[in-house]
C-alpha cells in the first residue's frame, strides 16, 4: 500500500508539470495583460511602457517567463511558484496575488465542502431509496428531479433561490436568510451562537445551490450501483441466510455500493468547482470567484494562472485521494 | 385496412409473417428501440420545435434582438409584445429567438468540433496502445483537470472572444473534446483485438485506413451518445460564460446573457428572468432524454458516465 501511494503521487508529478505548462501557455497567449495602458488616452511614454513590461517580465521570451513563473531564479523576487510567489500582478504593485488566494481560499473551500458533505449525504440516501423501491412513484419523482437538477443553468437557480430568500424574509418579517455576501465582516467579537446563525443564514442558500448538481448525477451513480450490488449472489446468500433486511442492506449491499461513488465524486470536483464561481457571483461572495472575474476584467495573467493551476492541483489531489481511497475500501484490488 | 389485420390473425396466415428481429437490419432495430423510447421521442418533438423557433421564428417576428425606439421600456407582458420588453428597450420575444438560437448553434458546433477531434485523438492512442497510449491519453487527463467553464472563460475574456459565436464555440470546444477522446478510446482498445481488424491489418490495410475505416465506424453508438450528452454541457458551459460576462457580447445575445442583465430584476420584472433560463432548461432537458434514449438504443450495455 505503501509503495503504490508513492507511486501515485509520483506519477502525479508530470501530470501537475504538464498541467502548468499548459494553464502558462494558454493564458500567456491569449492575453496582453498590459492591452488596457497600451490603449490609454493619452499614450502613455514609451518609458512607461517599458517600466510596465520590465514589472510584469514582459520584456523575456515565453519559454524563459515560464521558467520565470515556476522557479522565481532571475527575478524581483515577486515571482516563483516554488518560492510562493505567484508573481506580479496588473492590479498595480501593492496587490498580492498570493495573499489575496490565500485570504480568499477558505470561503470559497468552506463553500464547497458544505455542498459536497451535503450532496453526497442526500445522494446515497435518495440513490439507495431509488434503488430499493425501483420503478416506484417515488423513484420516478427523484429520477425526474434529477434529470432536471442537470439541465438547470447553476446561476440561474442560484437568481430564483436568491428572490425566493428575500420572499422568505419579508414573509416571516425576519432576515432568516442573507441573501447578499459571505458574512466574514460581521462575525468578530460576538457570542458563538451569533457568529453559528450568521454564517448559517450566509451559507444555506448558496450550499443549496452548489449542491443541487452534484447531487443529482451522484444520486443517479448509487442508484445504478447499489441496484448491481443487490442483485448480486451474495446479497442473496445474505437473505438466504436469513439475515434481517435492514442488515443486509446496510451491511452489505451498501458498503460495497459506496465504492464506486469515491471516483465519480473525484471527477465531479472540476464541475464543483465551475459552480461555486457562478454561485459566489449570484450571492455576491469575496471567493475565489470574484478574485477570478477582477483577474479576467484586469487581464491580469498570473492571478489567471496561479487560480487555474489551484483548480489543477485540487483536482490532482481529489483524484489521488479517491484512488488511494479506493484501494483502501476495495478488497479485491490488492497493490502490491 | 383489410378485415383479417387483427395481430391474431397475422400470426396465423403463413403468407404474412409478422417481422421478427431476424428479418430486420441492425439501424431498423436501433430505429425502432429509440422510437419506442418514450421520453426521448417527446424531447426529440420538443426540440425540434424550439429549433424552429430559434431559426425560422425570426422570419416571422417583426422585432428581433436589437433595440428599437419604438418598444416602450419595462413593458410586462401583453398586447404586441407578448413577453413583455427591457428597460432598454427590447423585444424579449425577439430576444429570445436570437438567444436560443445563438445557444443551439454554439453547442452544436462543439459538439461536432469534439467529436472530430477526440474521436481521432481517442481512436487513434488505442489504436496504438503502448506508449504512444500513455502520451496521448496524459493529455487528455490534462484537459480533464481544468474545470471547463473557468479554463473557457478566461481564455475568452482574455481574447476577447464574445464578438463572434464561433470564436466562443472554438473555446469551449477545446477543453470539451477530451471527454469524447475518453470515450472512444476505450471502445478501441477491446476493438482492435477484434478478428475483422486482424483480417484489414493482415490485408494490408494501413494503421488511418483501420481507423476511419473500422475503428471508428463500430465505435458510433458510444460516440453519438458522448456527442450528444456533450451538446447539453456545451449549452451550460456558454451559458454561464455569458452569464458572467464572458460569453457571447452585445449587441448579440444569448440566453445565459439575458439571465446575467435579468439578475438583479427577478422579483421586479419577472418576465425578463424566467423566460430564458426556462427556455434552457427546457433544450438541456431534452437533449439529456434523447442522450439516454440514444444510449438504450445503440448499446444497452453501457452506463452513462458524466463528469
Amino acid at each position: 500500500m505503501l509503495v503504490y501511494t508513492v507511486r501515485r503521487i509520483i506519477g502525479a508529478i508530470p501530470v501537475l508539470i504538464l498541467a502548468s505548462i499548459l494553464t502558462f501557455v494558454m493564458i500567456d497567449v491569449s492575453g496582453d495583460p498590459l492591452a488596457e495602458v497600451r490603449m490609454a488616452q493619452p499614450p502613455p511614454s514609451p518609458e512607461v511602457l517599458q517600466q510596465a513590461e520590465e514589472r510584469l517580465y514582459l520584456d523575456r521570451s515565453m519559454p524563459e517567463r515560464y521558467w520565470l513563473w515556476v522557479t522565481g531564479i532571475g527575478g524581483n523576487g515577486d515571482i516563483g511558484l516554488l518560492q510562493g510567489e505567484f508573481g506580479p500582478s496588473t492590479q498595480g504593485p501593492q496587490y498580492d496575488i498570493g495573499s489575496n488566494i490565500a485570504e480568499r481560499l477558505w470561503t470559497t473551500l468552506r463553500l464547497i465542502g458544505a455542498a459536497m458533505v451535503f450532496a453526497l449525504g442526500l445522494a446515497i440516501i435518495s440513490g439507495v431509496i431509488s434503488a430499493l423501491r425501483q420503478y416506484s412513484k417515488l423513484d420516478y419523482t427523484l429520477t425526474f428531479v434529477g434529470f432536471l437538477a442537470l439541465a438547470m443553468p447553476t446561476f440561474w437557480f442560484a437568481g430564483i433561490m436568491q428572490a425566493a430568500g428575500v420572499k422568505f424574509n419579508q414573509l416571516v418579517g425576519e432576515q432568516v436568510f442573507a441573501t447578499i455576501g459571505d458574512g466574514r465582516f460581521r462575525a468578530q467579537g460576538e457570542p458563538l451562537w451569533d457568529q453559528f446563525l450568521n454564517a448559517f443564514a450566509h451559507m444555506a442558500l448558496p450550499t443549496i445551490v452548489l449542491m443541487l448538481i452534484s447531487f443529482a448525477s451522484w444520486s443517479r451513480y448509487q442508484r445504478t450501483s447499489m441496484l448491481e450490488v443487490m442483485n448480486s449472489d451474495y446479497v442473496r446468500l445474505a437473505r438466504a441466510k436469513g439475515l434481517r433486511n435492514h442488515t443486509v442492506i446496510r451491511r452489505h449491499a451498501l458498503r460495497t455500493a459506496l465504492i464506486p461513488l469515491t471516483t465519480v465524486v473525484a471527477i465531479g470536483i472540476a464541475g464543483i468547482i465551475d459552480g461555486a464561481i457562478l454561485t459566489e457571483v449570484v450571492f455576491q461572495w469575496r471567493g475565489l470567484g470574484d478574485f477570478f472575474i477582477t483577474a479576467v476584467d484586469n487581464n491580469d495573467s498570473y492571478a489567471l494562472m496561479g487560480w487555474l493551476l489551484l483548480s489543477g492541483v485540487v483536482v490532482i489531489l481529489a483524484n489521488l485521494i479517491a484512488d488511494l481511497l479506493y484501494a483502501v475500501l476495495d478488497p479485491r484490488i490488492r497493490y502490491e | 385496412m383489410s378485415e383479417n389485420a387483427t395481430p391474431g390473425s397475422a400470426r396465423r396466415d403463413p403468407a404474412k409473417k409478422v417481422k421478427d428481429s431476424a428479418d430486420r437490419t441492425q439501424l431498423q432495430t436501433i430505429m425502432i428501440r429509440f422510437l419506442r423510447h418514450r421520453p426521448a421521442m417527446i424531447s426529440l418533438i420538443v426540440l425540434a420545435l424550439i429549433a424552429l423557433f430559434a431559426f425560422v421564428g425570426p422570419f416571422f417576428w417583426m422585432w428581433d434582438h436589437t433595440v428599437y425606439r419604438e418598444i416602450p421600456s419595462n413593458q410586462p407582458p401583453g398586447g404586441v409584445h407578448p413577453l413583455g420588453t427591457s428597460a432598454a428597450g427590447h423585444d424579449v420575444l425577439g430576444q429570445l429567438m436570437r438567444g436560443a438560437q445563438q445557444t443551439l448553434k454554439v453547442a452544436f458546433t462543439v459538439s461536432l468540433l469534439s467529436t472530430i477531434v477526440g474521436s481521432m485523438w481517442g481512436a487513434t492512442a488505442g489504436y496504438y496502445g503502448g506508449r504512444v497510449d500513455a502520451f496521448m491519453m496524459r493529455v487528455v487527463d490534462i484537459f480533464l483537470i481544468v474545470p471547463l467553464l473557468v479554463a473557457a472563460a478566461a481564455i475568452a475574456g482574455n481574447t476577447g472572444a464574445g464578438a463572434s459565436w464561433y470564436a466562443i464555440a472554438l473555446i469551449i470546444a477545446i477543453f470539451s473534446w477530451a471527454t469524447i477522446a475518453r470515450v472512444v478510446r476505450g471502445v478501441v482498445l477491446s476493438l482492435r483485438e477484434q478478428e475483422f481488424v486482424e483480417a484489414a491489418r493482415a490485408s494490408g490495410a494501413s494503421a488511418p485506413w483501420i481507423i476511419i475505416r473500422h475503428l471508428l465506424p463500430n465505435a458510433a453508438g458510444p460516440i453519438i451518445v458522448a456527442a450528444t450528452l456533450l451538446v447539453a454541457i456545451a449549452i451550460l458551459a456558454e451559458a454561464g460564460m455569458s452569464f458572467l460576462g464572458l460569453g457571447i457580447q452585445l449587441p448579440d445575445i444569448s440566453l445565459g446573457q439575458m439571465i446575467g442583465s435579468a439578475r438583479t430584476a427577478v422579483s421586479t420584472r419577472p418576465w425578463l428572468f424566467y423566460p430564458p433560463g426556462v427556455l434552457l432548461v427546457l433544450i438541456c432537458l431534452t437533449i439529456n432524454f434523447i442522450g439516454d434514449g440514444l444510449r438504450d438504443a445503440l448499446d444497452p450495455r453501457q452506463t452513462r458516465v458524466r463528469r
